[in-house]
């Protein structure tokens, strides 16, 4: 897309008609605002703690900024976080009963309504339908990390990225070191040379346990599932994908590419209670890039255990140290620290950079990089379930599709926990 | 055993330690006012408790100390009864067994308990994303980053295991304890440069906290009163609080409330300089201190950036009325 035309369709939001001769078929920013301005009017798909947070974050980012339609599954999360939202936000939360939808088809009714800007934040098994759908629609789009669980998910999301560009649509996603200070300053520096070449690396998420819902007994098993979606690799693509995806990310980001192969192992040791569904409570991956450089990953969700979020990074000339929110270092000749009170809101930041790129006609587009952050962190456990190693191509083009074909409120058994050497790799 | 403990023991008799003297306020109860060592049935969990002796000092700074802010005055005479104080600040180790214990229990599916104790009705923190030690390691090192509503459920838990009331200090008991007797900018004297040998602060920090008790304490045997983390109070921060101290109380405490902030913290911590250790300096908790906390409604147990506020817990010989079976008043939807 011509960024002038584009630009210049955003600063007046005239008629659709220009938006279509810009972009056939694609009404960016509807003509529903008053000319003049280049209102955000923000759908919400996802009602839960992140998708609630991201709409605060959304509405704190930038001027001209409204939520004007909400889906969710559940009517009780809607409600929930509706009505914090307008507590905390006032006449920024135009919602109104007829812009608030519930049930599976829900982010349909919220893509159909006047928004031009939807964040996704559902569970991440349904990221890859909702992406294309919104893409589909014309919408420019804040999505949750990661965007898939699975093989043809990426497959999807990849050719949904196409799409989005050809049609000139932003893209940010959920991936907010990348809009982080701290981490900004330093990749620069980590891209300048000042550790030299990256020769290995190291990344960790190794926490305690998570947040379960206890169920309910009118709960249908779908409903049980989704509520306690963490824990079900249909949905959340186990904790190597849902958490640590931001770790793999930072590495990814330092190399400026993605692994080749994947070698890995984990098991499901401590937390094997049924409430918490079939995935693994621990990864441990090998992971080798194209020239060589490997990156050592461990996640882990076992309380009571040495905790450790963070990246590291070993070059020619010196060491990288990176921890969310606690440092930012390097060691070598061209030593460094980020002063950690100058760090930003990432969380904020992200809707900021975003909204800032669509009114200035260049829209961001991170869909890719972080597919293939997703799909990194998907390799690792393809290797860990079914102990062999898997390559790029292999986890790219699996046949292994996690996502029941119709999903519906009944019952979904929960699948098998994988067994090293047993699980085919599919 | 150092003197002022002494008398609290034999019934307080003042000694003449200049305008500060503790005068005890209930000598019948003061021959059980001793030093003890509480331990946490069913954990591993073993602490010190420091006797304080009651008595009468002067909240806040006088107008010419270093460093001063206005919310330190005007200063006011106030009496304390006597209570218990923590010798160091909670550890992790401690924390933990509060924190994650029950969780641990039940990953394997096993089914609780068949008559749970009070214990286990108190509600325990939501398990937090990521490393709430923030890489600077567990075990003896002293619990962080939990919010107010944490440390005062803290409280109640340990109060439910113990059969002992514990509770966190008013902010008028901490500045009491920690001054020690003294009337100095710290419990030592007025000169920063003996800070190291009390204290983590910024300057010696290297920019993370430390083991508890690594430095030395002060007269009345407590440690890292000065720095190390600051320490939560059981108070509702208010700038004017003091101006409205009467003559002659007893006790005084702006009691929390069911606002998130703000709460008070104090004694400064190994991220802050020297004058932010001083006895009398008091801070306020703010919504800052959970900026980077990205769900909707916000963690009320745990933020996002606060690596260098914990606690220590005391224990009143006699509750005061109005501090008998406090609890915190937070909930998830407390703005």
């Amino acid at each position: 897309m011509n960024d002038k035309t584009r630009r210049e369709f955003l600063k007046t939001a005239t008629t659709a008609a220009l938006a279509t001769a810009v972009t056939p078929g694609v009404e960016l920013f509807p003509a529903v605002h008053a000319a003049g301005t280049d209102a955000i009017r923000v759908g919400l798909i996802g009602c839960g703690g992140r998708g609630s947070g991201a709409a605060a974050d959304v509405l704190s980012s930038a001027p001209g900024v409204t939520l004007v339609a909400m889906g969710d599954l559940f009517p009780d999360r809607l409600k929930a976080s509706q009505d914090r939202l307008r507590q905390n936000f006032g006449d920024k939360v135009a919602v109104t009963a007829d812009r608030s939808f519930t049930g599976f088809d829900a982010y349909q009714k919220v893509l159909a309504s006047d928004v031009n800007y939807v964040i996704l934040a559902t569970p991440p098994g349904f990221r890859p339908t909702h992406l294309k759908a919104a893409v589909a629609a014309g919408k420019n789009i804040f999505t949750e990390k990661p965007v898939a669980v699975d093989g043809p998910g990426i497959r999807s999301v990849l050719a949904t990225y196409e799409d989005a560009k050809a049609k000139g649509l932003g893209i940010v996603a959920g991936t907010q070191r990348r809009h982080q200070t701290g981490y900004l300053e330093t990749m620069k520096r980590i891209h300048d040379g000042a550790i030299g070449s990256i020769v290995a690396a190291r990344c960790y998420w190794n926490q305690g346990f998570l947040w379960k819902k206890d169920r309910e007994p009118q709960w249908t098993d779908m409903e049980w599932q989704i509520r306690n979606w963490l824990y079900f690799t249909w949905l959340s693509g186990d904790h190597i994908v849902e958490q640590h995806v931001h770790n793999i990310d930072v590495v990814n980001w330092a190399m400026r590419a993605h692994p080749v192969r994947a070698v890995g192992m984990g098991g499901r040791q401590v937390r094997t209670g049924d409430a918490y569904g079939h995935i693994f409570d621990h990864f441990a991956i090998d992971y080798e890039y194209e020239n060589g450089t490997r990156l050592m990953s461990m996640c882990r969700q076992i309380e009571g255990c040495e905790k450790n979020v963070s990246e590291a990074l070993v070059g020619t000339q010196g060491q990288c140290r990176t921890e969310d929110k606690a440092r930012y270092e390097i060691a070598g000749a061209k030593a460094w620290k980020f002063p950690v009170a100058d760090d930003n809101k990432p969380y904020v930041q992200e809707h900021t950079d975003f909204i800032a790129s669509l009114r200035a006609g260049k829209p961001l587009n991170e869909l890719k990089t972080v597919a293939e952050s997703t799909l990194t962190a998907i390799m690792g456990r393809m290797s860990a379930y079914t102990g062999k190693a898997v390559t790029w191509e292999q986890a790219l083009n699996s046949q292994e599709s996690l996502v029941p074909a119709d999903v519906g409120f009944g019952p979904i058994a929960t699948p098998p926990v994988a067994v090293p050497g047993q699980t085919p790799l599919v | 055993m150092r003197p002022l403990i002494l008398a609290s023991i034999l019934g307080a008799v003042a000694i003449g330690l200049g305008p500060q003297t503790p005068r005890a306020l209930a000598p019948e109860r003061a021959a059980a006012h001793a030093n003890y060592v509480e331990e946490v049935a069913g954990t591993r969990i073993k602490f010190d408790m420091i006797a304080i002796p009651g008595g009468t000092f002067t909240i806040g700074s006088p107008d010419g100390e270093a460093g001063r802010a206005a919310d330190e005055g005007p200063q006011r005479q106030v009496t304390i009864r006597p209570f218990w104080m923590e010798r160091t600040e909670v550890t992790w180790d401690e924390f933990d067994a509060f924190a994650f214990a029950a969780a641990i229990a039940g990953a394997g599916g096993v089914a609780p308990a068949a008559t749970p104790s009070a214990a286990d009705a108190i509600t325990r923190p939501t398990p937090p994303y990521a490393d709430e030690s923030f890489g600077y390691g567990k075990g003896r090192q002293p619990a962080i980053s939990m919010q107010h509503h944490a440390a005062m459920e803290y409280c109640r838990w340990l109060s439910a295991k113990t059969g002992r009331a514990y509770r966190l200090p008013t902010e008028a008991e901490w500045e009491y304890a920690a001054r020690a007797g003294s009337t100095t900018a710290y419990s030592f004297g007025n000169d920063a440069a003996k800070l190291g040998d009390y204290a983590w602060y910024a300057a010696n920090s290297g920019e993370h906290p430390h083991v508890v008790g690594g430095k030395a304490a002060n007269a009345w045997g407590l440690h890292d009163m000065h720095g190390n983390v600051a320490e939560w109070c059981l108070d509702q921060y208010d700038a004017s609080a003091y101006s409205r101290l009467a003559a002659g109380v007893i006790g005084p405490v702006v009691l929390p409330d069911d606002r998130r902030y703000p709460q008070v913290a104090r004694g400064g911590s190994w991220d802050d300089d020297a004058a932010r250790l001083r006895s009398a300096a008091r801070r306020q908790s703010t919504p800052d201190w959970n900026r980077r906390d990205p769900q909707s409604p916000q963690s009320i147990w745990w933020f996002t950036d606060a690596t260098s506020v914990g606690f220590r817990v005391v224990r009143a010989v006699e509750e005061q009325e109005n501090l008998k079976g406090i609890q915190s008043k937070i909930t998830k939807d407390s703005r």
